[in-house]
């Protein structure tokens, strides 16, 4: 701590003079080594990972605070989830997260072609998941469980079971509800017996095929561009263009394949899977007047769930757009064994995302 | 690529930073961290600006009981847009983004911040944010106070959403600010500059910085909750829906406490600087002073209760949340011991910003103590949501925040323009500030024990005197500010060329030149402990301070005194 011991930093001025040659060209002109570099990076992209932790966090506090007030919401309306497709989905993050994790490792052991094929990979099992997610999001749509502010199922399933109710002279209000309400999307139910069913039905129908269209569009779009930017790179003779934009072509298919996925596992489980037997079976231990406050809050729980999943749907766009970087820089063979940090923070972000889902899952699908 | 890079383009080394590179270009897509400390300087003189304006417009209208020229929802609008334009585009960004970015690197002996891209796009953002900000303004007002409290911003039709989307887009520009600053600490040290030689403007920097990282993502989620709440009604804040509007108020302050942290911490570690040097006397305490800031950071994460006291808080909860806002006390009357230490027995040179620098302390400590007061329970709750509280805030945001702010701006402005400003006239400045700035608030304690409550348009009759009163300060502080930019405005035409270190200060900015060159240091810089004044001398050719030409002894000179008391 003394004048004595006084040291000198590299003088500013001489650093372009001499040292931009010889140097790796990735360096920047303000750190002295890539070592400096690479360590104010993957600090750089911890502290990043912190502020999205407390991003979340706010969501998953309000998650907290309304479970605590209206437990029984939560228990009520988390049957509507499917439980297979989240489960499906949690299994590709796991495997995007294996393959992102790999990719590390193979920029550092200057595997330039399994770089590039663990990249594409991982931006395909992303698409897939939102593919999933598109068709989930699309069948709540139709039968109106959306956020408490727009939530309809509540007045569908009030209006048809007094007409039900009318029509059969029943007072089980009930049965009612759940046949309208866990109505496949297939229409397999459609019995002519109740008209007002059908009718609910055909309409959950429509606008779930709505829904799923304008989700499905930015996708096309996507797909056309990447389709696009083959067919330019092949008359300019790009090889590198060609290849990134096939592999996104690819990427952009696995969206559907998630979608065509997600339809024949709606098709099959119904409605929130199990749900009709299960839903029925927890009315009957609830009094009246928990099941009337459930069903007035539902549309909360499907507010959180959006809230929740369609942040980290978001994140998950983010980290597809810099995977996408990656994926082209990896083309351009700009990683190797001297240069990885890119991707080496893109990597821990990734797993920051399927972290967030691991949580989700469960939070949202497997209440008890 | 950015074509119009200077760090690229230009390598004249007689260049300073500010000739480096010419156009509009030149500036707005530079990447040297001095261009956008300046570029920040413009925009939050720009915001202060408005923001004193509605001030005054709101202090003008208050000067009768009765309507003078606002209309009740006028002045909700204009009382609205002062807080939220004072407080984020003004308060947070002013000390880190415009004295922290310059000086930062430079005090390090860095070339530049960690990411400077990410320091540009901040400041983008930073413009992004304040044209949402602009847009709520001009497109009907916004009235909800500028804690946007539920379900008052969910049913108002003024333009909460543009305003909320102004806050979330500024948090970034925070949050990128405060990334840079810890890793440019952590990582861009040069060989010799340990962390007990870091200036403790640094210190506090650092400090400020985890706030930042750790709170504004909170705010972030919180403005897009509001902003879903009141655009799509999701519920979590609606009682009818089963949600809880006091969880609003959670959400807000568990930011919005520390963010007063934000503003204050780097403030705190502008006099740090300056009492050492206008005292010529190593800082007493250095660690002490060091370490307070972290504890404050730290603790002022664990006090957001104290603002619902009366919002329906357990009264455990109450308890538990008042005896912790105690404890931030701790760390900063340390702080203040601290500096009055310092000046024991100094050389004190009563150079403008060493008057603010008084200043500071004195309203700062007003500030502090008053807000025992309101975290104490039992006299809260008559004090909530009075004048009291209005003046506690503005004695520790303006008598804290901004007058450190223009301390900073008048020791720094040699360094940063190269000019001197006229010392006598900076001085009348700060003394119409001091006087017109007690002049406004002291009132304000008085009509806050009477019970005059905040944001009210109309008043009784007899709380007129002091109200004039206050009005009347009010207009006092208006001019003293404004002769305050006048000095510094003239300096940049007529001013005398500055010294490379015209205060005799130790910290490595001052041993470059006035303005600095493009890579900041022409000469390798010197790192020792920042506060060792012994080698300074001063050379009446600049009239500035030199170090004195390194003695072949040296060596054996013993180890310049850190005071030691850990």
């Amino acid at each position: 701590m003394s004048t004595a011991e006084a040291e000198q930093v590299e003088e500013q001025s001489d650093h372009h003079g001499s040292h931009d040659h010889g140097h790796d060209p990735h360096l920047a002109h303000h750190f002295e080594t890539m070592e400096q570099q690479f360590d104010a990076g993957k600090l750089g992209i911890w502290l990043f990972l912190v502020t999205e932790v407390l991003f979340f966090s706010g969501l998953f506090v309000a998650y907290a605070v309304y479970r605590v007030l209206h437990p029984e919401v939560f228990v009520d309306a988390h049957h509507y989830l499917n439980t297979t497709l989240g489960a499906f989905n949690t299994v590709v993050l796991l495997v995007s997260s294996l393959t992102m994790a790999w990719a590390v490792r193979a920029a550092q052991l200057n595997q330039q072609q399994l770089l590039i094929r663990l990249l594409a990979i991982t931006l395909g099992c992303a698409s897939l998941f939102l593919g999933v997610k598109a068709v989930e999001y699309s069948h709540k749509w139709g039968l109106g469980l959306l956020w408490a502010g727009a939530y309809s199922a509540g007045d569908v399933e009030t209006e048809v079971a007094a007409e039900a109710a009318h029509e059969s002279g029943s007072d089980d209000v009930s049965d009612g509800h759940s046949d309208v309400l866990h109505v496949d999307s297939a229409g397999e139910h459609e019995d002519g017996g109740h008209g007002a069913a059908g009718h609910a039905d055909d309409k959950a129908h429509h606008d779930t095929l709505i829904a799923l269209l304008v989700l499905c569009l930015p996708a096309c779009l996507g797909v056309a561009i990447c389709a696009g930017g083959v067919n330019f790179a092949k008359k300019r003779s790009l090889p590198a263009a060609k290849t990134f934009w096939t592999l996104l072509v690819g990427v952009g298919l696995a969206f559907f394949a998630g979608v065509a996925l997600g339809q024949i596992v709606e098709g099959f489980s119904g409605h929130g899977g199990d749900s009709t037997s299960h839903h029925a079976e927890t009315e009957k231990v609830k009094t009246a007047e928990e099941v009337e406050v459930a069903r007035r809050y539902t549309g909360v729980f499907f507010s959180i769930y959006y809230c929740m999943t369609g942040v980290h749907a978001i994140h998950i766009l983010g980290g597809m757009g810099v995977i996408g970087w990656l994926l082209w820089r990896s083309i351009r063979g700009d990683f190797g064994s001297s240069y990885f940090g890119p991707v080496d923070y893109v990597g821990l972000y990734w797993h920051l995302v399927d972290l967030v889902w691991i949580y989700l899952f469960p939070l949202l699908y497997l209440i008890r | 690529m950015i074509a119009a890079n200077p760090i690229v383009t230009a390598r004249n080394s007689d260049d300073n930073y500010l000739t480096a590179g010419k156009g509009i270009k030149s500036w707005v897509f530079t990447l040297d961290h001095k261009r956008i400390g300046v570029m920040y300087l413009v925009g939050i003189v720009l915001s202060f600006f408005l923001g004193g304006i509605m001030a005054l417009l709101v202090r003008a209208e208050l000067f009768t009981p009765g309507k003078l020229f606002l209309t009740e929802d006028k002045y909700n609008e204009i009382f609205t847009l002062h807080g939220a334009i004072m407080t984020f585009l003004f308060l947070i960004p002013s000390i880190p983004a415009v004295l922290g970015n310059f000086f930062l690197p430079m005090m390090l002996g860095a070339k530049d911040v960690a990411f400077p891209r990410m320091n540009l796009v901040s400041f983008h953002l930073w413009v992004f944010g304040a044209i949402f900000f602009l847009a709520a303004l001009l497109f009907g007002g916004l009235d909800t106070g500028w804690t946007f409290y539920t379900p008052y911003s969910t049913t108002t039709n003024s333009t909460v959403i543009a305003a909320t989307m102004g806050v979330f887009i500024l948090g970034f520009s925070s949050i990128f600010t405060g990334l840079n600053f810890v890793v440019t600490i952590n990582t861009m040290r040069p060989a010799g500059m340990t962390w007990f030689r870091l200036p403790l403007f640094l210190w506090s920097l650092y400090a400020t910085s985890i706030i930042q990282l750790l709170a504004t993502p909170v705010l972030g989620i919180t403005m897009i909750l509001l902003t879903a709440e009141k655009m799509l009604g999701i519920g979590v804040f609606d009682p009818k829906l089963g949600g809880d509007p006091v969880l609003y108020q959670h959400f807000f302050w568990f930011y919005s406490h520390p963010a007063v942290y934000i503003m204050i911490l780097p403030a705190m570690g502008v006099i740090s600087e300056l009492i050492s040097v206008f005292s010529r006397k190593p800082i007493f305490g250095y660690r002490f002073v060091a370490f307070s800031s972290i504890a404050i950071a730290l603790l002022g994460f664990l006090v957001w209760g104290h603002h619902m006291f009366v919002s329906s808080q357990s009264a455990m909860a109450a308890v538990i949340f008042s005896a912790l806002t105690f404890s931030v006390s701790i760390p900063s009357a340390i702080k203040v011991f601290n500096w009055l230490a310092t000046m024991y027995k100094g050389a004190i040179r009563l150079d403008t910003p060493m008057c603010y620098a008084l200043s500071f302390i004195l309203l700062f400590g007003i500030g502090g103590l008053t807000g025992l007061f309101l975290g104490a329970l039992s006299t809260d709750v008559h004090l909530h949501d009075t004048y009291f509280v209005v003046a506690h805030f503005h004695y520790v945001m303006m008598g804290g925040t901004l007058i450190a702010f223009f301390a900073g701006l008048h020791y720094w402005w040699p360094k940063m323009f190269g000019r001197m400003y006229s010392e006598r006239w900076a001085k009348v400045a700060c003394l119409l500030i001091f006087v017109g700035f007690n002049w406004t608030f002291f009132p304000q304690f008085l009509l806050g024990t009477q019970g005059m409550p905040r944001r009210y348009a109309r008043y009784e009759e007899q709380f007129q005197s002091l109200h004039r009163v206050s009005t009347t300060g009010a207009m006092v502080l208006g001019v003293g500010l404004f002769a305050s930019a006048g000095v510094l405005g003239h300096s940049l035409v007529r001013g005398r060329k500055a010294p490379a270190n015209p205060w005799g200060a130790a910290t490595l900015e001052w041993q470059t030149t006035s303005p600095p060159p493009l890579h900041n240091f022409k000469h390798v810089p010197t790192v020792s402990y920042p506060y060792d004044y012994t080698d300074l001398v001063y050379e009446g050719e600049s009239s500035g301070y030199v170090r004195r030409p390194a003695m072949p002894l040296k060596r054996d000179v013993p180890e310049v005194k850190e005071p030691a008391l850990v």
